[in-house]
């Protein structure tokens, strides 16, 4: 850390001040102006109408179950695709650890709405067999968690020791199977529970892949009940973005090592 | 679609290659390998595949007959060249207002007590707004700069000015480039923190004990050793922003301004005759933008890395 903050000169500690205010003042404006605007009542009164709306919109009820069925698959999927994988990568075949890291972070360079495009026929074929439901949805939301994932994931495997932990478990005449369950799964289980949040956070506000596709997940329902009353779809998306907001801060405080496990883009 | 398998063969030889002439181990070997198959098998159905149909879709007729007709078309006809500058020029922008605004936030978060309740509240707030807002963002955005915003009535009935002309500028380039930047200013932070951490103390010891002042360190030490992450999370931010899709597709819902609302057009709209497949040509164009930003981050990394760890 540069400057320790008991000897921090008087201008710098002004400026910090400064640019704290400033600038988490305009983060904060519209989620202020999303709580103003979602509590207005009639000629300058406030109520909560809107805030209990959202209980009574049955597309929507369905859209939220919807899109938490969608988060709940995804995470699954992921956690049954990367775990074992990177786990193995680790221990027997270290050489294939760039190639999965490079498959992982890839959906980062091929944005969702390109993807859509490659998908959106291959959705047409799968609908023909598995009915059109939405829940198909998390085939692709799994790609576009991979590289949150990853970096939790890896966080995790990185912080034990992996080939010994196995080594043990092996020793003592544990298969495979039961070193991933009883010894690696439990070890990791913060980097896991980071993962699993983030892929949550980012199946709730996924938006371009179900809106293209035709399927009403919430964030399609809360654009199009934005066209008929936007009181409610800001009110909705203000409980997204604190829902959010919550599960992340959770993660910062549940997962090893404290700060930094926040999510990440930046490569390394 | 059968055609379209190919990249996941592309893995075999490339494990039988390792597994040749490793004499009687080898059947333990190919299970060594097999064990990785899943993740291979289901990162080419749902990301290699897709990204093969577009691209040899985008050389193709709607018959499937191979033209470059499609591509001819996407960088040629002037609303799509326009898309393509409009969308440059908007990640451009945000893009250098984010790495500012947001490299100020992080160096005044990165010098407060690294693990006080502040920098896990922004941390956590600015994984959120810059990665899960879409279109939440819009909205809020709404409901501060639109025809009813809080911001708009305070400025006009309050102030007199009609500096927001009804919230109008929302819907078009100026609203887009205003909730971009909102949305990277919280990505620069996320990004920029572990740089600034990795300034050390001793540097800033180091140059002081030597007689130099604050500028001086900041402009022989912190801001040499600074600026490639910061041309790297520069570039970052500009690849969100060109990708970027939800946010401006619930804010503009007349015209497609911008490069990822012409892909919209083209998916959702009829197409005219012969032009089934400029969509694909489109998105074969955003992946050759972004695969440009990505080289030269990997490059601006690779020195960057030599002093952060």
């Amino acid at each position: 850390m540069m400057a320790a903050t008991r000897r921090r000169p008087l201008p710098v500690s002004i400026a910090r001040r400064a640019i704290l205010i400033a600038v988490l003042g305009y983060l904060i404006l519209p989620m202020v102006a999303m709580l103003e605007f979602s509590t207005r009542g009639a000629r300058g009164t406030r109520n909560l109408d809107a805030w209990v709306a959202i209980g009574s919109d049955p597309n929507l009820i369905d859209a939220i179950v919807t899109s938490l069925e969608i988060a709940a698959l995804t995470v699954v999927g992921m956690l049954l695709l990367l775990v074992p994988t990177m786990t193995w990568t680790l221990l027997r075949v270290p050489r294939m650890r760039r190639v999965v890291e490079f498959l992982c972070l890839l959906p980062l360079a091929i944005p969702a709405i390109v993807l859509v495009v490659g998908i959106a026929p291959m959705y047409r074929f799968l609908n023909t067999f598995l009915g059109g439901s939405a829940l198909t949805l998390a085939f692709v939301n799994v790609i576009l968690v991979l590289p949150f994932a990853y970096r939790a994931i890896d966080g995790g495997l990185r912080s034990i020791d992996v080939p010994t932990l196995a080594d043990a478990g092996r020793s003592l005449g544990a298969g495979w199977l039961r070193v991933m369950g009883e010894v690696i799964v439990p070890n990791i289980r913060g980097g896991i529970l980071s993962a699993a949040v983030l892929a949550v956070a980012l199946v709730l506000g996924e938006y371009t892949i179900a809106s293209l596709l035709n399927f009403d997940t919430l964030q399609v329902v809360i654009a199009l009940l934005g066209k008929r009353n936007a009181y409610v779809s800001v009110a909705v998306s203000l409980a997204a973005l604190i829902f959010a907001f919550l599960l992340v801060l959770a993660i910062a405080y549940l997962a090893p090592g404290g700060r930094s496990r926040a999510p990440q883009v930046e490569e390394e | 679609m059968s055609d379209l398998t190919a990249p996941l063969p592309a893995v075999e030889p490339e494990a039988g290659a390792a597994t040749s002439g490793a004499g009687p181990r080898r059947p333990s070997r190919l299970r060594t390998y097999a064990a990785l198959a899943p993740f291979f098998l289901y990162v080419g159905a749902f990301l290699m595949l897709p990204t093969l149909i577009v691209i040899v879709g985008s050389l193709q007729d709607a018959s499937g007959v191979p033209t470059v007709e499609n591509l001819r078309v996407a960088f040629t006809e002037q609303r799509f060249v326009d898309a393509f500058m409009r969308s440059i020029w908007l990640s451009l922008v945000t893009a250098l207002a984010g790495a500012i605004i947001g490299g100020l936030l992080a160096w005044a978060v990165a010098t407060g007590n690294p693990d006080g309740a502040l920098r896990r509240l922004v941390v956590a707030a600015s994984g959120v707004l810059a990665q899960f807002g879409g279109v939440m963002l819009a909205f809020a955005f709404l409901a501060t700069f639109g025809a009813n915003g809080i911001a708009t009535i305070f400025v006009e009935e309050t102030l007199g000015l009609d500096v927001f002309d009804r919230g109008n500028w929302l819907y078009g380039l100026t609203g887009l480039a205003v909730v971009y930047t909102y949305f990277q200013i919280p990505l620069m932070l996320i990004v920029f923190l572990p740089a600034l951490d990795g300034l050390r103390r001793e540097w800033w010891e180091a140059s002081a004990s030597l007689g130099g002042s604050s500028w001086a360190f900041w402009r022989n030490v912190g801001g040499p050793i600074l600026a490639p992450a910061f041309l790297g999370a520069l570039l970052l931010l500009f690849t969100n922003a060109f990708s970027a899709y939800a946010t401006a597709a619930a804010l503009v819902s007349q015209g497609a301004p911008i490069i990822t609302l012409q892909i919209r057009a083209a998916l959702t709209s009829e197409v005219i005759l012969g032009q089934a497949n400029v969509g694909k040509a489109m998105a074969v164009g955003m992946i050759v933008i972004i695969s440009i930003t990505m080289v030269m981050y990997a490059l601006i990394q690779r020195r960057a890395s030599r002093w952060i760890r």
